[in-house]
């Protein structure tokens, strides 16, 4: 081992970096890893382009993990400790968004977790984290939960993301069936040859499929829908502005170890038997802001003129008062303007109420909006 | 016949008698990616040199743009701020910022032909 700083580790690669760079792609830094900001499309095109059509994301940087255990309801128990979804009566082959909690009930990270179909895999699940909180997950998870469970990082699969109302067109010819899967499934299935799974989900509000393929052969998966016409490679950039719009958080942005659940509005991912029950870090806290009302909530945000409004800009009361943060903003191209988000005062939490925003030291009008910015094109 | 200078914040200035027009350059768009903000300055403003003046903004993030040279703004481009995707277009053309009559033409000397830009920016 080096003492080197993260900073000046060298950058990680995805097994898909040679054809990024063969596509044109500027890459950046993010997370520890060398990526895609955007293709020669540009994120503009690249971002109606998945709105329209099907965008194909490399996101092998997030972490994928099995924790595994004798029997589900096992595992499941091991998990609720860390966080407040409803785990237990996950069927197989149903998946479901929520956040490793601390124990004052600020977020660490959030994640995807899925319970895989087939008897043979009883007692594990599947789980999806940032890249950016992976090691600390690992290793939080890892100290947290009880003999006989363990957990079982997976380092030998690619994961891509492929989005959009083509998607569902586009991989079905490549695996039959997978246009009768619901919102938030997965199940394993045979492409090119190769056992991959799939979850019907993503993170830019359209309907999509994220695939996790053996590293070996994600070149040649990725080269097979690229090459659809429907289907172009799509950057950071636009995975951005694609989740901002559809109203997603983005973990060390929109909720960190200083929000609660309930504060980022995300109460729909605790399910009642685990509000009732509690026994997941932050239960008091979280059981006393869906009685009374957290004092902050995030909130959508929309400025009245085109000026957008970035992550860290002062929010206001129409009187000038300091109310709160914006903690991500930016143009929405499909929307062609401006949208934000951000955590304001629960009194100027309502839909509609004026605000203001103070972008390069002038007060700018807003209100607090609906999200998503754009329709979510879910297939339920 | 007009001079034609640039900036290290890539700013192009084209001088006709007493008069700066003021963009961004090509290669500051390219960098910028999809412009959709533009803000340009008040007419009658008066700005010194190295000022921020205007705004532009790609997805991806803001940058200010300074005005080059010390004068007052006399002209505005109201068609590159409300058409944001002309810098991309003809970022050293129709999607100029503004002009300034310039109150000390000396302070062109200090800045780069296109021979050099290219170099500054090639290596920037």
């Amino acid at each position: 081992m080096t003492a080197d700083s993260p900073a000046s580790a060298p950058l990680r690669r995805t097994p898909l970096y040679d054809l990024h760079v063969a596509a044109g792609a500027k890459m950046v830094p993010f997370a520890g890893y060398d990526m895609p900001v955007q293709y020669p499309l540009g994120v503009l095109k690249e971002h109606l382009w998945t709105r329209e059509k099907a965008g194909l994301f490399d996101v092998s940087h997030m972490g994928t993990c099995w924790l595994r255990g004798p029997d589900h309801a096992t595992t499941a128990r091991a998990l609720e400790a860390l966080l407040p979804a409803d785990i237990l009566n996950l069927k197989p082959g149903q998946q479901r968004y929520s956040q490793l909690l601390a124990a004052d009930g600020g977020i660490l990270d959030d994640l995807m977790i899925t319970r895989p179909e087939g008897v043979e895999n009883d007692g594990s699940l599947l789980l999806i984290v940032n890249a950016g909180c992976k090691d600390a997950d690992y290793a939080h998870i890892a100290a947290n939960i009880p003999s006989g469970v363990r957990l079982e990082v997976d380092e030998n699969h690619a994961l891509i993301a492929l989005q959009g109302p083509r998607a569902v067109a586009v991989l079905s010819k490549l695996v039959p069936g997978v246009e009768s899967m619901s919102f938030m499934s997965g199940r394993f299935a045979m492409l090119d040859g190769q056992t991959v799974h799939l979850t019907r989900s993503g993170y830019t509000g359209e309907d999509g499929y994220e695939i996790a393929v053996p590293n070996a052969h994600v070149a040649k998966v990725w080269n097979l829908l690229t090459a659809t016409p429907d289907v172009e490679a799509i950057g950071l950039g636009a995975r951005d502005s694609l989740r901002l719009e559809a109203g997603l958080c983005l973990y060390g942005h929109d909720i960190d170890t200083t929000t609660s659940p309930i504060e980022a509005r995300l109460q729909w991912s605790i399910q009642k038997r685990r509000r009732d029950e509690g026994g997941f870090p932050g239960a008091n806290r979280i059981k006393t802001e869906l009685a009374n009302g957290p004092s902050r909530r995030r909130v959508g945000i929309k400025p009245e003129g085109r000026a957008p409004a970035r992550e860290g800009t002062e929010i206001q009361d129409t009187s000038g008062k300091p109310i709160g943060t914006i903690t991500s903003g930016g143009f929405g191209p499909s929307v062609n303007g401006p949208v934000a988000m951000g955590y304001v005062e629960s009194a100027n939490a309502e839909l509609g109420t004026p605000i203001q925003l103070v972008v390069r030291g002038k007060p700018l009008p807003a209100v607090v909006a609906n999200m998503p910015f754009t329709p979510h094109r879910y297939v339920r | 016949m007009a001079i034609e200078k640039f900036s290290k914040d890539h700013e192009w200035i084209r001088v006709e008698g007493d008069i700066a027009t003021i963009g961004i350059t090509v290669h500051a768009q390219d960098q910028l990616g999809d412009v959709v903000f533009v803000e340009v300055p008040e007419v009658g403003r008066k700005v010194s040199a190295e000022e921020a003046v205007a705004v532009v903004e790609s997805v991806k993030a803001a940058s200010d743009v300074y005005s080059p040279l010390t004068g007052e703004v006399i002209e505005a481009n109201a068609d590159v701020a409300s058409t944001p995707g002309l810098v991309n277009e003809d970022a050293e053309g129709k999607a100029w910022f503004f002009k300034v009559r310039l109150s000390n033409p000396a302070e062109l000397d200090a800045l780069m032909d296109r021979a050099a830009y290219d170099e500054f920016a090639k290596n920037g």
